[in-house]
Parts: structure tokens; sequence; C-alpha cells
């Protein structure tokens, strides 16, 4: 497909495809040279428009690994600070012959607003408070590796936290959903958005309550402005009725796994040292991000060929010469 | 005037004549730029086609942008009178969010007599009710009323201290002007883009619950209910505040409101491909109140249609949603998008268009019954035909239109300003 931006947009059909090439990169990943010309002669530019280090570095390594050539654009060098427009940026960009541009900014719906102004494919790596669909497809990856199985039917996902303004939980919600899991979101009602009740969800405000029942605990970022904002009264009252203790850690039962996107808010909603997690996938989270993300440029780059076997489509089975 | 003009006579003919006291099929003959005869098979020098339109006192607009001083990139007080005037408008009020703002004398009679230049219609500057529109401070309203300013507001800053606007209020009532309030209590705004609704959450967008706007209309009844003073309510978007204003008017306050044709029209589902031309203050909201509001407008708790008129340059509306500017253009769509979105008798149209908002910005000349001796400012439309918006071709500087590639019914195909045909055939004769 030429863009990925919104896991809605990708359809479970798109999503298939992009976690089953996840496994063949998986494999790529794991050879000596871990290495292929896939993408050789694609370039692909990382616009990041808003700080971000684990992602970016993803994609980067990601689309090395593909053999396409890479561009790096952020805030801190860019001529964003000097006054230039984001359309004059994207078109000055794409002028130069860009295959696609791997985007990530503070506001919402950039992703959309682009592909206006360029022909390049548009990765979404994150629009405000919107979506993060390839976190979405690491995540769902993880869990698949992690249960062994395809389909999450009778496989319950417990979401906590800062989901108002989360497009990772925006993003896996919607993933997990079209997978069969049921969705549960615990937060306190000043952390959920207004008129959810469209969702594919199950709300609660009382994370004690869910933990037997849980099977991915999904940890989100609490940032210390929210209580700036009001939205909490302090990090310490948070922490209490919604950080991950030792003590909630084993109220899990027996088959059940903890994640978190990352960066961890250590004693906010991490009040446990991940280290003494042993049900923790977030080390496969990180690990298999550079494998989906490889999956998911060469979907968006290697142009109509949805039906293909990925695995035979030419240049992933060769080494770089 | 030219000295040719005065002497010339100019009859439009086969039109059906509307106005506050009905309709009829005549011919109206203008001279010195007063009406002067009403009939059947008048002649005059020259003649302007009305056959199968509608002949009205010209529109009167309550709320125009027009962005100069300040902002001429995007309007400037010469192309907003050219929209206004293909849009059917003889007078427009010029809303005081101008840089410098409205809030002096020099500023104001600046803006009018940039209107004399352009010469389409009347340009009738409001003022504002603080200084700088900084909610801080009043403006001097007293010397702003004597040189005519009818109209105080701080438009996109609502007032939101409850003090301050008791005593403009106060102040406001001593020296009979009338008062127009943007409502919106802006803590409960910040950042938003879009109203507050299970669109704004999918999208990860703060949202501009109704709730500020309703806190600050049902502070604002009571406040004229304590005070007496004489308020008009600004583009109003939520079935509840149409609710409140209802009831205000129930009880006999000297409250009147106006409605824009795109909350009539628009609902919040056009901002889900994140496009800022759908951006406005106050957002497009739900379906529910697109009906209330028209509701409001069939029962008469909503007095006047307004176009909120508000130029933006493209750089500004390529931002991203949540930096984006709100608003829209409205001045040339306003007509077809009434005509589409209400149900209502053509009289009840024109009063809404024209009589109702020259009565409350006290625009003596404008809205009057099309008789004898009337000043000749008037509107020819054809409520029937059938034109596709192309925003490339409309008079304004900029083209954020919501309206763009839709079709609309019913056009403007004259205006006749103080007795001048300024619009004929549609375009703009200056």
């Amino acid at each position: 497909m030429k863009h990925l931006r919104s896991i809605d947009e990708l359809g479970i059909d798109g999503l298939e495809r992009i976690l089953q090439l996840s496994k063949v990169m998986a494999e790529i990943n794991s050879r000596p040279v871990p290495k292929v010309p896939a993408l050789r002669g694609k370039t692909v530019v990382s616009l990041f428009l808003e700080d971000s280090t684990r992602t970016r570095l993803s994609f980067e390594t990601a689309a090395k690994r593909l053999s396409a050539d890479t561009m790096t654009f952020s805030v801190s060098t860019s001529s964003a600070n000097k006054g230039e427009s984001l359309r004059d940026t994207v078109e000055t960009i794409s002028d130069m012959g860009v295959d696609a541009f791997v985007v990530r900014h503070k506001s919402a719906g950039v992703p959309w607003q682009m592909s206006a102004w360029t022909s390049a494919s548009i990765v979404n790596a994150g629009d405000g408070a919107h979506q993060h669909p390839t976190q979405a497809l690491v995540d769902c990856y993880t869990v698949r590796e992690a249960f062994g199985r395809e389909r999450f039917e009778g496989l319950n996902l417990t979401i906590v936290g800062d989901i108002k303004h989360s497009r990772v939980a925006r993003s896996n919600i919607q993933a997990f959903s079209m997978l069969g899991a049921q969705i549960t979101l615990v937060a306190p009602p000043t952390l959920l958005p207004p008129d959810i009740d469209h969702w594919p969800v199950r709300v609660s405000n009382n994370l004690e309550r869910e933990l037997a029942s849980t099977n991915v605990l999904y940890m989100l970022r609490l940032q210390s402005e929210r209580m700036a904002q009001g939205h909490v009264p302090t990090l310490r009252e948070y922490g209490d009725q919604f950080g991950l203790t030792a003590q909630r850690v084993a109220m899990l039962p027996p088959e059940s796994f903890v994640m978190h996107p990352g960066p961890m808010n250590r004693g906010v909603e991490m009040q446990i040292d991940p280290g003494d997690l042993a049900n923790s996938l977030i080390h496969r989270q990180v690990a298999n991000g550079v494998a989906v993300r490889m999956a998911a440029l060469f979907d968006v780059l290697s142009g109509d060929q949805p039906n293909a076997d990925a695995g035979a489509v030419d240049g992933l089975n060769r080494e770089v010469a | 005037m030219s000295k040719n003009l005065k002497s010339t006579t100019l009859v439009i003919k086969g039109g059906t004549v509307v106005d506050a006291t009905g309709e009829r099929v005549a011919d109206v003959v203008i001279e010195n730029s007063v009406v002067k005869e009403i009939g059947k098979n008048l002649r005059a020098d020259s003649t302007l086609d009305a056959s199968g339109c509608i002949v009205s006192p010209g529109f009167v607009d309550l709320h125009t942008h027009m962005r100069e001083p300040g902002r001429e990139d995007c309007e400037t007080i010469a192309t907003a009178s050219r929209a206004g005037a293909r849009g059917g408008y003889t007078a427009l009020v010029a809303m005081p969010n101008t840089d410098p703002a409205q809030d002096n004398v020099a500023v104001v009679e600046f803006v009018r007599e940039q209107g004399r230049r352009a010469g389409l219609v009347d340009v009738l500057p409001s003022g504002c009710i603080t200084v700088g529109r900084q909610g801080s401070t009043l403006a001097p309203m007293a010397e702003l009323a004597k040189v005519g300013v009818q109209i105080f507001t701080d438009d996109g800053n609502g007032v939101q201290d409850p003090v301050l606007m008791r005593r403009a209020m106060e102040y406001a009532k001593g020296l009979g002007i009338t008062l127009a309030q943007h409502c919106e209590v802006t803590s409960l705004t910040l950042g938003a883009a879009m109203n507050e609704c299970c669109c704004s959450s999918d999208m990860g967008v703060p949202g501009w619950p109704a709730l500020a706007e309703e806190l600050m209309v049902a502070r604002d009844i009571d406040l004229v209910r304590l005070t007496g003073a004489r308020m008009h309510f600004l583009h109003l978007s939520t079935a509840r505040s149409v609710d409140l204003v209802r009831a205000a008017k129930t009880e006999g306050l000297p409250i009147t409101a106006e409605v824009t044709p795109h909350h009539l029209s628009l609902t919040q589902e056009l901002l889900c491909g994140f496009d800022p031309l759908y951006k406005v203050n106050p957002p497009l909201r739900s379906m529910g109140d697109v009906r209330a509001l028209k509701a409001g407008v069939a029962d008469g708790t909503i007095d006047a249609i307004a176009t909120d008129h508000a130029p933006h340059a493209r750089r500004d509306k390529e931002l991203p949603l949540d930096q984006a500017p709100p608003g829209m253009l409205g001045l040339e769509t306003a007509l077809g998008v009434v005509l589409g979105s209400l149900d209502l008798s053509m009289t009840q149209i024109v009063a809404l268009m024209s009589q109702r908002p020259a009565q409350i910005a006290k625009a003596v000349e404008h809205g009057n019954d099309v008789a004898a001796g009337a000043r000749a400012n008037l509107c020819v439309f054809d409520p029937q035909i059938v034109w596709q918006v192309n925003p490339k071709q409309l008079a304004s500087k900029s083209t954020n239109t919501p309206f763009v590639g839709r079709q609309l019914r019913g056009r403007v195909r004259h205006t006749i300003f103080n007795g001048n045909a300024v619009v004929i055939d549609g375009e703009a004769q200056k």
C-alpha cells in the first residue's frame, strides 16, 4: 500500500501482510550479515519534527538493512527553525527525489496533510495523540511471538494510563481489536477521552480489579505535565492507583505479560524495576521494532505486490553483493 | 456619484419584490439613489433584467472580518466589499480584530473611509469592548459611539471576566449601544481544534466542548437581566445555546442572536481528514446542533444570518490542524447555503439576511421595505440557479471556502448600492 498512516487505513489485510512480512525480516536480522538489497536505490527521509530517539533509530536501522539510502531531518538542525513552512520543507525534500517520508510530528493529522504535497509514500511515525501505527504493529508482532498464536480471540489486553493523550493506545486499540483481543482501558476518568462509547473497549477505573483476568498488561507513560494540567493531583497518587508494583505483578495470572512502549517513567507508572519483571516483553518490543519497520518500509516501497509471497519477493533472499 | 448617474433613472424589471410587507411582482425604478416608483410596466433610462428573480432590500452582514488594517495579504476592505456586493450585501459590519484593533476613533474612521473609497457597500465598523481586545480595560466606548459605532465586541476573545463584562454592560446601557459577544470560556478550550465529540477523541485532537459556549451565553443572559443592557450573541453553534436564548427572549430580555450559514449546513465529521479548511470558531458541531439551530431560526429565537466571513492566507491554512487559524469565507456563498439549508418563506429569508440584521446594527438606510423614497440599497437574486463554488472565481483575496466544489442553488444577480448597480449579472462593476 502507498502510505502507512493509521491502523484503520491499513485494515486487517494490510495488518496481516506486514506481520507476515515481519517474520521474513526477523530471519534476515538473524543472519551474520543482516542486510539485503531489497530497497536498493530507494531513498527514505526521516522527518522528525518532534523529539524521538528509539523510533527514529529503529526506522533508520530498518531502512539501512534493506539497503535504502537514508536522510535525516530533525528539528534542531533544520530550516523549520528558520520559519520555513512544513509544506515548503516537504516539497523541497520531495524535489530531491525521495521515495518515502517517515514523519513524526507533535500535531495530529500531519501525515494526511503531507500526502497532498508529495508523491512520495508517507509512513506515520507518530502524529500528536492520534496514531503510531508501527508501534501497534510491533506490539501485535510481539504478542503473537509471546503466545505463539496469530489471532487474539479470548486474550485480554489491559491498557493502563494516559489514554487521552496516547497515540500508542489509539493505534493498539484498532490493531488488537482487529485481531480479536478483548480490550480494557484502565485510567482515571480525566485521562480518558470523552465520547468513546463507540470504541471496541471496556473501561475501568480500578487496576487491581482487572489484573486477575489480564493476559497482556500494557502500561503507558504518564508525562509529568499532566499534573500541571490538572489531570491528576500528584504523580504519587497516580502511581499509587495505576502504577505497576511487584504486588500487582503477582496478581496477574501465570500466562501473562507486561508491555510498555517506552520511554518508561520509573517511579510513576513503573514502580517495579523492569529488570525484576519475569514476564516482561519490553525488550522484545524494542528488538522486534527493527524487523517490523523493515516490513512496513518494504510494504509501502515495493509497489503493488500485495499478493506476492513475501518470502519470494526479489531482493529479500539475496545478501548484499 | 457622477452627475451623469444622478440624472439617469434605472428600472429593475420583471422581478418579484420581497420585503417585510410580503411578495408582489413589480418593477422598481431608482433615481438619485432612492427608490422612485414601484409598479407594473415601468420604464427608465436603463434596465436591469430581474425576470425569475427576487428583488429584496440589500443584505446586511453583522459579522465580516475585513482584515484591514493588519492582514491585507488575506483580505482588504476593497476585496471584502467586492465579495460582499457579489453576495448581495449592501452593508457589512467590520469586526474589530484588526491590527491595530478598532478600539479607537482613528482606526474606526480609517476603516470607514476605506469602505467609502471602495464604494461597493456601507462598511460599518464595530468597536472593541476592551482596549486591544485584551479583556482588561474598557475601550473608549463613548468616543466611538459618538462617531457612529453601534456594535461593540471583542469578537474572537469573549470577555472572560464577569466583573468587567458587568461594567461593560452597565456602561453600554448608558450609551444606548449594543454589545456583541463571542461566547467561549477559554479555559475550557485550550488547544482546541474542533468540536469535542466522538471524532475528536478518535483523532486525538483536543475539543471545544459545547459547554464552553453555553456557560458564557448563560452568564451573559444573567448579566443582561441584571443590567438591562442590549446584548447580541455572535454565531451561536449549540442546541443548548439556542434553548438558553429562547428562554431569555420569552422572559423579554433585550437579546438578539445570529447563526452562520456554515453552522446551519456543515458538521464536525468534515474534520476527520484533518483539513484546516474546516476549522472554525465556534467549531462545526453535530447534526443535532444543526437541527436545533435551524429550529431556532424557524421560531425566531435566532434573529439573523451572519457570515463570520474570515479570510485566511493559504499558508496559514496549511499549518497543522491544531496550529492553523480558525475561520472560513462566507459572503459570496451565504445566500445559496441559506436557501439550501432553511425551509422558510422568501419573506422570512429576506428578514434574516436583511431587515433583522439592519435593525440590530442600526443601519437605518438598509433593510427597509422596497418603497418609494427608500434608499436604493437592493439585492436581486435568482433563487433557482444552480452553480458550483470555485474558490478561484470568488472576489475574496483568500480561497478558504468550505463549500469548495459544492453545488449551491441560488445566487445574486445584481446588487444596487446607494442607487448604483455595483454588481450586474454577478460581476462587480469596480
